[in-house]
């Protein structure tokens, strides 16, 4: 029998200390592990170092002032095209250190992390302004006959990694049923043992991985996860097809409540201070007033 | 006659006339709709996709969900395919320069930017691996500027600083505006006039635009949709989504 890895969001961000470089997996507001990131803002963990293709998760840490540094290839709620909290500290320059890439970059980094290479060679990003931004990235010259300068991403290794898949078994089988799996395997396969937390709508016995969707889904195996949090609904407000799509109107408050500090204070004491089975209970209770 | 948007619209399918069995990808409901008239009507075998997840063999209109699939294109088939070449976007910017260069990702300076964009999101990928065109619903100066901010996608004065290998392989074949086409068929690929619209005078372009634009003889005026293609680009955009970004 395989080890049963189940805890709570809680335990996972306990585990954790400052200043570390965390993953988070999805893509802008698609299937994000929202019940881990409102774990980490209720935590008094500060200086972290986020690397994202960012949607909310990012908005939201950063609104709460965690980032330190972050490596990003954009920052969008999707169907709103520019995240108001992640501007808002752009513009304010609370971001000690922004770290921007290319998307393809972004994959290239994480996926020499994960086969522990020190870089990977592309093309994307030469003479654009990510080389002008990030003055320490540096070229490499193809040893073949071409000779071609290429950009040499250097590869991130994560600390922790938290990414929110449908389904899991108890120790880490995990299933993706929508249409994509975004990078969640890159972002668990560039961490370090230890800090490796996937959450999931439901956990199931390993024998029934199989009855909701073919192998294929099967991308995510338990010698790349630590932890395994069930948490229904836990990618709230971001999509988690095919078990739900994205609260597009709940999106919306989250957003219009970035226009001044009284209404983010208000969505805070509303959603965010209390555990996540409260989070889902204000939610309820929200949907239920409007 | 047509309107505005359905003009525009066909300018927007020109821009992938005769790349063949590649992914025609538009972000964004005119580049959209631009890729999906091309397959309906004069460029058949583009792939088109609903913009999430899954290439639609059928036609399928904006918004719609009656999708035939075709193949499966998560994010991760999208780099390899556009890192493949095998690939024509046509997206936005928020400032293009004479050479191409563009800019979705901060106005002001990247340090503290006074308006914090997309980032550069693809673009810097995009621009130097395969085709990509521009679409930009208001044409101006504010747009249309002597130097962007941020380069979030290589202009060809930039392309013409690195591989030879670069070079053969940027391309940006053409800017869709709501004044004119244009695109970089010059001697230096500084940007030049191919046609205005009906009722926009070449002057009317040049005066929305803070650099010189090369004006080559003649400029034509931009083709409306033929009766066919305008059935096309009708069943494609039954609700009319196009001519809320163009007007």
């Amino acid at each position: 029998m395989s080890r049963d890895k189940r805890m709570t969001e809680d335990d996972a961000i306990a585990s954790l200390s400052d200043g570390m470089t965390i993953g988070i997996g999805g893509w802008g507001s698609r299937r994000k592990p929202m019940s881990l990131v409102r774990a980490l803002l209720r935590s008094p963990l500060k200086d972290l170092t986020i690397v994202s293709y960012g949607g909310p998760d990012v908005g939201l840490l950063a609104a709460a002032g965690k980032i330190r540094r972050i490596i990003y290839g954009f920052v969008s709620l999707d169907s709103i095209a520019l995240e108001p909290h992640w501007r808002a500290a752009r513009q304010a320059g609370t971001i000690a250190e922004p770290v921007e890439y290319d998307e393809g970059m972004l994959q290239w980094a994480l996926y020499a992390g994960s086969l522990r290479l020190p870089f990977l060679p592309t093309r994307a990003g030469l003479g654009s302004g990510v080389v002008d931004v990030n003055p320490s990235l540096r070229t490499v010259r193809s040893p073949y006959d071409d000779g071609e300068e290429l950009l040499a991403v250097p590869a991130i290794r994560l600390d922790a990694a938290f990414v929110h898949l449908n389904r899991s078994d108890m120790s880490g089988n995990a299933q993706f049923l929508g249409p994509d799996i975004y990078f969640d395997d890159l972002f668990l396969s560039a961490c370090d043992p230890g800090h490796r937390y996937l959450s999931c709508e439901r956990v199931v016995p390993t024998e029934s991985l199989l009855d909701e969707g073919t192998f294929h889904t099967l991308r995510i195996n338990r010698s790349m996860v630590d932890g395994v949090i069930e948490a229904p609904n836990g990618a709230h407000f971001t999509t988690c097809e095919p078990d739900y799509g994205r609260d597009e109107a709940f999106q919306k408050v989250y957003a219009t409540a970035a226009a001044n500090p009284d209404d983010w204070r208000a969505f805070s004491e509303r959603f965010l201070q209390g555990s996540e089975a409260q989070y889902q209970a204000a939610v309820a209770e929200w949907k239920a007033q409007s | 006659m047509s309107s505005l948007a359905d003009i525009v619209v066909i300018a927007a399918a020109e821009a992938f006339r005769g790349d063949g069995e590649i992914f025609a990808s538009g972000m964004g409901t005119i580049p959209m709709l631009g890729a999906r008239t091309a397959r309906s009507s004069f460029e058949p075998d583009l792939m088109v996709s609903d913009g999430e997840a899954f290439y639609v063999g059928n036609e399928l209109p904006i918004g719609g969900t009656n999708k035939v699939v075709e193949g499966w294109i998560p994010f991760r088939s999208v780099f390899d395919t556009l890192w493949g070449g095998r690939r024509h976007v046509m997206m936005g910017a928020s400032q293009i320069d004479r050479f191409g260069n563009t800019n979705i990702a901060n106005i002001g300076s990247w340090d503290r930017p006074k308006a914090q964009l997309l980032g550069v999101r693809g673009g810097p990928g995009n621009t130097i691996n395969h085709s990509t065109s521009f679409f930009i619903p208001k044409h101006n100066a504010n747009v249309f500027v002597a130097k962007v901010d941020m380069v979030s996608g290589l202009g060809y004065d930039r392309a013409a600083e690195l591989s030879e290998w670069v070079q053969r392989n940027h391309r940006l074949p053409r800017v869709v505006t709501n004044l004119a086409v244009l695109d970089f068929n010059s001697a230096d690929h500084s940007m030049r006039l191919v046609s205005v619209h009906p009722g926009v005078s070449v002057a009317d372009v040049q005066a929305a635009t803070s650099f010189e634009l090369v004006i080559d003889g003649d400029v034509g005026e931009t083709r409306e949709p033929t009766a066919d293609e305008q059935a096309v680009i009708d069943r494609l955009d039954p609700r009319g989504l196009r001519h809320r970004e163009v007007s």
